[in-house]
């Protein structure tokens, strides 16, 4: 198996599952949670001859388009109401529980939160710093993991590769959350969906320097080997424990995301195309990107050398 | 340390970390009590999966100096912890935070489900102040040590209730300026934005010592007495965030995510055995050792569990793994090779160590911004993959080499290790 000389392949399908994510980005945004928006969040459960539906139709008769209003299974609802002022958010919600209460017997509040705009904005500076500071803990680890990485590699080359095969991860989660989000209430952007993100970041990276270890490795012990001969060897080497350590992970993920409550259900969604997306990029985006970075500088010096 | 003392050393060494963490681990297991020292080793869960209530208050301290901020939050923090008392929760949590440059308290209250009751007698009550006929503020809740009901003898053989006030030194001195500066004056006394009354200065009071008599029941003078005492928060207080989660989800999803758990760690045991053999079998059981070390430390720390927590564990496990496989396939490679198999075993071992390192340094240093930057939920996911990754250093590394090792050592199993 040749990954290296086939390379672009590999880069193109990534930008295919990529460029469609972004576009639905850019169209769509986000779906925003109530950690990010603030306001008020009631989840009620009732008894009596109203149905989901006909809740649902009423709470949606207000007319008011920070009002979002879920099914949450038989004879319950969950409302979202996205509103800077907390004690209007705090109002409405109760006004819904007072209208649907007549109507229904036994009504219950099995969840209710009210998140003011002092927390949802922290989160929202908070999200960004904590993403910059991974990523940069990340890349000056990587750089001083490899600083002693044979020629022709540097670490800093090491480093922006992964920085760039997580950047990749980051996007297909955020595009596919961006697409999810437009269909169903649950892909939302919230402090748990965060910290998937920062999550898949680690995971993404820890796979990328099992294969950069290799590389690095096998530069030493054959220096004489052209580098792309020894990127490949090092891909087809590490393979297998990459393909069985993401497949362990997906094992449990999935009977989490098939057994483990409605909760965390987005949460580990995010974190199950994070890390399929991570192995991918670790084997065929950031060891082929060095490849391909070497390449470009060998012809640059080429061409500089035929010139004279 | 493997190389000088001989497997059986190490074994038992194992066999001793095991004992100690199943005895933490076992449901009514003993607690740890060392001298004046005492642990209760119990599984602390979440509000998410017990039921409760969550309030987040952020302190205005504008009008407080920098020096004396966090005394203030410890101040009030203590304050509330003698309200929650007086809830009847049972583990409440209050604890200090910040969100971004603003201070705050976090308050968790388990099984406790009317929040508006909740919210009214914790946080809304009891800001004392004393202010002057032109609104100067002289002093506040702050320097008060102590507020006591007496009662002074009236007219026709009758007492009238009152409340004592005992200031603190600086309180005492503050006070002794106001009372000179006003004589002759009112000060009055503000309690929650409202005058319980305003008393005239007849003469310098040096001694730090006030007397509120209004027009008081006993009942009234012994209720603002207990406010006073357990009340007068030192800095006012605003609700940012509250949240609820009702009782009825109970044990649901605890079970349901343990379930998932364990199904997902057979899965990953049964997929390790197929395909590395007994090596498999090995790791299998430095898993269950590693589960075992894991769940002790959650008892013993203690970690609050959440259901991200819960999470956090199980993924923990594929990373414990993945340094198995790490180690194994390097083992694979070095037997294709030809070397004989103790050879091809700490090769297989020093071989994938850098790779180990490298890797789950990443994942700690995500572990730890995500502690930095999150609470609640974040925050347990983020610890228990933590404590996950570092246990899983000395179960894949260490205890697994020391079990392949005593494999090869009997001519018979060692075959049974090729891979």
């Amino acid at each position: 198996m040749n990954f290296v000389k086939n390379r672009l392949y590999f880069y193109i399908l990534s930008l295919l599952i990529i460029i469609p994510g972004i576009i639905a980005l850019f169209l769509f945004g986000l779906r925003l949670g109530l950690d990010f928006t603030g306001g008020a969040m009631i989840e009620l459960a009732w008894q009596g001859d109203l149905q989901t539906e006909e809740a649902v139709k009423e709470i949606q008769s207000i007319g008011k388009k920070e009002i979002l209003v879920q099914s949450a299974g038989e004879k319950a609802v969950i409302v979202k109401i996205a509103s800077k002022n907390q004690e209007e958010a705090k109002n409405l919600a109760e006004e819904i529980k007072k209208n649907l209460a007549k109507k229904a017997t036994s009504i219950e509040e099995k969840n209710f939160a009210l998140v003011g705009p002092t927390v949802s904005k922290n989160l929202q500076t908070k999200s960004i710093k904590a993403v910059i500071l991974a990523s940069l803990g990340i890349i000056f680890y990587i750089a001083f993991a490899f600083r002693k990485v044979e020629k022709p590699a540097s670490p800093w080359r090491f480093g922006i590769a992964a920085i760039i095969a997580l950047i990749h991860d980051l996007l297909v989660v955020l595009g596919i959350f961006a697409i999810l989000g437009r269909f169903f209430a649950w892909a939302e952007l919230d402090a748990m969906f965060i910290t998937a993100l920062l999550t898949v970041l680690g995971f993404s990276v820890h796979d990328t320097i099992v294969v950069f270890d290799r590389i690095r490795e096998n530069l030493r012990l054959y220096p004489q080997k052209p580098f792309e001969e020894v990127v490949n060897s090092s891909l087809l080497q590490t393979l297998s424990r990459s393909i069985n350590t993401s497949l362990v992970v997906i094992i449990t993920l999935l009977a989490l995301f098939i057994l483990g409550g409605e909760t965390i259900k987005g949460f580990i969604l995010a974190l199950l195309i994070g890390i399929i997306s991570g192995t991918y990029s670790s084997i065929f985006n950031a060891s082929l990107l060095i490849v391909s970075w070497q390449k470009f500088i060998e012809k640059r010096a080429l061409k500089k050398s035929g010139d004279l | 340390m493997i190389k000088k003392y001989g497997i059986l050393i190490n074994l038992v060494f194992i066999l001793v970390v095991l004992v100690i963490a199943i005895l933490i681990d076992i449901p009514k297991g003993p607690n740890l009590r060392i001298g004046s020292f005492f642990r209760e080793f119990k599984i602390h869960r979440g509000l998410d999966l017990q039921g409760g209530t969550s309030l987040l208050y952020i302190a205005d301290l504008s009008k407080i100096s920098e020096k004396e901020r966090s005394q203030a939050i410890e101040g009030a923090i203590d304050i509330i912890r003698k309200r929650v008392d007086g809830l009847g929760v049972t583990e409440p949590v209050i604890q200090a935070t910040s969100i971004g440059d603003k201070q705050g308290i976090i308050v968790e209250l388990p099984g406790i489900q009317n929040v508006e009751e909740a919210i009214k007698l914790l946080g809304e009550t009891a800001q004392l102040k004393f202010i002057t006929e032109n609104g100067q503020e002289v002093l506040t809740g702050k320097e008060l040590r102590r507020a006591s009901l007496a009662f002074s003898p009236a007219g026709g053989g009758q007492s009238l209730p009152e409340v004592n006030l005992e200031f603190n030194d600086e309180g005492r001195e503050k006070f002794a300026t106001a009372t000179k500066e006003n004589l002759g004056k009112r000060i009055i006394v503000i309690l929650d934005n409202q005058i319980i009354t305003a008393p005239v200065v007849q003469s310098v009071i040096t001694d730090g010592r006030a007397r509120i008599t209004g027009n008081f029941t006993v009942e009234e003078a012994r209720k603002l007495t207990l406010q006073l005492n357990s009340g007068a928060l030192p800095v006012p207080l605003t609700l940012a965030e509250q949240r609820n989660i009702g009782a009825t989800l109970g044990d649901k999803p605890l079970k349901e995510s343990a379930i998932a758990g364990l199904l997902g760690i057979l899965l990953v045991m049964l997929f390790m055995v197929i395909h590395y053999k007994l090596p498999g079998l090995l790791a299998n059981i430095a898993l269950v050792i590693y589960t075992a070390i894991v769940l002790a430390l959650f008892k013993f720390i203690p970690v609050t569990l959440t259901l991200a927590g819960v999470a956090g564990f199980i993924l923990s496990v594929g990373m414990a793994v993945d340094a198995n496989i790490l180690i194994f396939e390097r083992m694979r490679e070095e037997l294709r090779k030809g070397k004989i198999l103790t050879v091809a075993i700490e090769d297989g071992f020093r071989r994938a160590w850098s790779s180990i390192r490298d890797s789950n340094v990443s994942s700690i240093i995500t572990c730890l911004i995500l502690i930095w930057f999150g609470s609640g939920s974040v925050r347990g996911f983020a610890v228990t993959l933590l404590i996950g990754i570092l246990v899983s250093m000395f179960s894949a590394i260490y205890v697994s080499r020391v079990f392949l090792r005593l494999a090869a050592k009997n001519n018979k199993v060692a075959n049974l290790l090729r891979i």
